[in-house]
């Protein structure tokens, strides 16, 4: 915990330190690679950068440099790349715009990326393997798949001491041990189980953090935009895991956001409706499509993505460093696990939500580029609604692709969908509080 | 099978596959008692939840290993299975015992052996049997118990070698991209016009073990061990291995592995030498002039080449 400050420099902190650890981040890559210092490209979902930071590897997350693009609003440079090198428009951006970053030899707007000296990566999106053998391919590096069984039926989940929960942390954990002499022969370094411990307490103050940040957004008014300052929030979740900065960062962002729930501030919107957001934000346009939401009065007081980019770490799941190991695989398994529930079952985690968040309305956002998270969505939504009457819209863009993003369709769907908010509030407050009406746009 | 009723489960830019399936659920054309899918893909993984969401019986995720090259996956992928029977024990109420899984094993040992010979057949003299012809002998064996497509295969072996059928000169090819969604039998049709299909990954997952399973022992480790030692491999392999001259490579739309596939897979083959073509498809195209074409250039370009 950092010492006390006043008011006006608490707030906004975690914005402002949020971004100049994102530059502190590239700087550090960009040094990498000058000097050829060996690196590790990760994921989101399963990084395990506990585990590689006892080997000093930075670490790569070639999908935050992908989105970086979209943001910057150079993406179509990058896919157009990457489609004239023999890739379809109809698959992931992130992988197009990260292919074309590697044959210009790591140049990104944000700076420049080591090649990569392994890649680490779990299952969570099949995509991830067949992009880790397209470096395996160009760079002739070990590539590990640490496989991580997702939950077999929406509700099944199986919890430590069950059997088949056990054949699963097993099976998890007798991947890391074999992934450990490869990270030594990459990496020139020893295995230090104490500085693996170090690492894996510092995630444990990181990830405590995420969960009480997402759970104090049931303040009113909420006290962060989920698709906005929680993206910046989530880049410091993933790049920092298990380092003393990501734990301090995230110490400092609960403190903010109690004052900022004790003393009523919320973000810059005059909030009048709270939303959940379903899916990946559209970053082609990212803050315009935000707008659409900000201007109407609109603020996002959770998203899905929150939980499944973090890996899961919204669980707030805390090893226990005296079993490093066997620690270390069970929450791999259960922060994964959660993060593909997050994608594949999220209904009931929506459900849950709706009261204690006072959400008035559910944005679901499927994107072209991502099966993972996008196939189910419609039926999610079905599924919702048949559960709740709670007004809900469904808009399609993309991530990454501009092309399949069309501002003016967007607008409009959105508008309509605050028309009816608007039109609920002004019906449910002529009405005797027990009647419903249906709705969803 | 048009996708009316599971198209408003899915969202745009999807495979026809995953609708389709589900389609076969939600109209009442096949009745089910249990819904078994795995992670081949994205859409796959996501169809277990959707399933699940919109029928009465039981549906879930058989969560075979992606990592392969793990020790223990063999260990994991035995106790997967064994949840997999005590699954299918409480869907049919009936205890599954070893004897059960060692009588099913020797029936699709059986099958795989049939169907080796029938691509051995089509790898010998291609001229016997089309493409297409070979296709709708395997696919049967999907629909109909194996026990009964064992006998149909042993039956019809035996008058394929026989067949008078005139020796054509034609490029001798490999068929890939057939994993998952399922060209349209004119498709196949079409390819047969011009070329030998010497070998193809059409319905893999029924040829994926290479060889007998042991019957000997505990069953579903003989199945882990089969599963992740002895089964199918990449297309180069598939060329050499069949004395292909070139490969045909294809992917269904909107197919992400297979999409992804294609750009590792033509670099192999760039690599190794082998010609190839490469093409999309869908399980609902009617329209295959313009790929007959492109086609028969190709292979006039192997000719003369």
């Amino acid at each position: 915990m950092t010492q006390a400050m006043d008011a006006p420099a608490l707030v906004g902190r975690g914005n402002n330190d949020g971004a100049q650890l994102f530059r502190q981040w590239f700087e550090g890559l960009g040094e990498a690679a000058d000097t050829g210092r060996p690196s590790a490209y990760v994921f989101v979902m399963g990084s395990l950068c506990e585990l590689l930071r006892v080997f000093d590897l930075p670490v790569v997350f070639p999908e935050i440099n992908s989105l970086q693009t979209a943001v910057r609003r150079v993406a179509h440079e990058y896919l157009n790349e990457a489609e004239d090198y023999g890739y379809s428009p109809d698959i992931c951006g992130y992988v197009k715009a990260d292919v074309a970053a590697q044959l210009r030899g790591g140049s990104l707007p944000m700076g420049k990326i080591p090649k990569p000296s392994i890649a680490v990566y779990t299952n969570a999106c099949n995509t991830y393997i067949k992009w880790a053998e397209i470096w395996e391919r160009m760079y002739r590096i070990p590539v590990a798949t640490i496989d991580i069984p997702g939950t077999r039926a929406e509700g099944g989940q199986t919890w430590p001491g069950h059997p088949d929960f056990e054949n699963d942390r097993m099976y998890v954990e007798a991947q890391l041990r074999e992934l450990i002499p490869t990270l030594e022969h990459v990496s020139g370094m020893r295995f230090d189980v104490d500085r693996l411990r170090e690492a894996m307490t510092h995630a444990n103050t990181l990830a405590r953090g995420w969960q009480q940040v997402l759970e104090l957004n049931r303040s009113r008014p909420s006290v962060f935009n989920a698709l906005t300052d929680g993206t910046i929030y989530l880049g410091v979740a993933n790049g920092f895991r298990g380092a003393p900065e990501g734990a301090a960062y995230f110490t400092d962002l609960v403190e903010e956001m109690t004052y900022k729930a004790a003393n009523g501030i919320g973000t810059l919107t005059d909030e009048q409706y709270r939303l959940s957001f379903v899916g990946v934000p559209c970053y082609p346009i990212f803050r315009r499509f935000s707008e659409m939401f900000t201007e109407q009065g609109g603020t996002f007081v959770t998203s899905t993505y929150l939980n499944f980019a973090s890996g899961g770490a919204n669980l707030g799941y805390e090893y226990d460093v005296r079993r490093p190991l066997e620690s270390l695989a069970e929450g791999l398994l259960i922060g994964v696990r959660d993060a593909m529930d997050s994608m594949f079952h999220q209904t009931r985690v929506i459900l849950n939500q709706l009261d204690p968040f006072g959400v008035d309305g559910v944005v679901y956002h499927p994107i072209k580029s991502c099966r993972t998270v996008s196939t189910g969505l419609a039926d999610s939504r079905r599924a919702l609604l048949a559960a709740r009457d709670v007004p809900s819209l469904f808009i399609e863009s993309d991530m990454m692709d501009r092309r399949v993003v069309s501002e003016a369709q967007l607008k409009n769907r959105i508008d309509a969908f605050f028309e009816g908010l608007a039109s609920r509030r002004t019906q449910a407050s002529a009405r005797p509080a027990d009647s419903h009406l249906p709705t969803g746009d | 099978v048009e996708p009316t009723h599971a198209d408003s489960r899915f969202g745009s830019y999807l495979c026809s596959i995953v609708k389709t399936s589900l389609e076969l659920a939600l109209s009442d054309r096949v009745r089910m008692d249990l819904f078994v899918t795995h992670p081949i893909c994205d859409a796959a993984r996501n169809l277990a939840a959707v399933w699940g969401r919109n029928v009465p019986y039981p549906c879930e995720i058989l969560y075979l290993p992606q990592n392969a090259n793990a020790r223990h996956a063999p260990v994991y992928l035995r106790g997967e299975y064994d949840r997999l029977r005590r699954t299918i024990e409480r869907a049919t109420g009936r205890t599954v015992t070893d004897a059960d899984l060692v009588r099913s094993v020797r029936v699709f040992n059986e099958n795989r052996a049939l169907l080796r010979a029938l691509y051995a057949l089509r790898r010998e003299s291609p001229w016997l049997l089309g493409a297409h012809e070979a296709y709708a002998l395997v696919a049967v064996g999907g629909m109909i118990p194996r026990e009964e497509h064992n006998a149909l295969l042993r039956h019809v072996l035996p008058l394929l070698g026989d067949r008078q059928v005139p020796r054509q000169d034609k490029v001798r090819v490999v068929f890939e991209g057939g994993f998952c969604e399922q060209p349209p039998l004119d498709l196949l049709r079409a390819i047969a016009r011009s070329c030998d299909v010497v070998d193809d990954d059409l319905l893999i997952g029924m040829r994926w073990i290479l060889d007998e399973v042991p019957v000997n022992g505990d069953p579903l480790g003989a199945l882990a061990h089969a599963y992740l030692e002895r089964s199918s491999y990449s297309p180069v392999q598939r060329v050499q291995a069949s004395g292909a001259q070139a490969a045909i490579v294809t992917a269904a739309k909107m197919c992400e592995p297979g999409l992804e596939e294609q750009v590792g897979y033509t670099r192999a083959l760039e690599h190794a030498g082998v010609p190839f073509f490469v093409s999309e498809f869908e399980e609902n195209m009617t329209s295959f002039e313009q790929l007959e074409v492109q086609l028969e250039t190709f292979v006039e370009n192997l000719l003369f080449d």
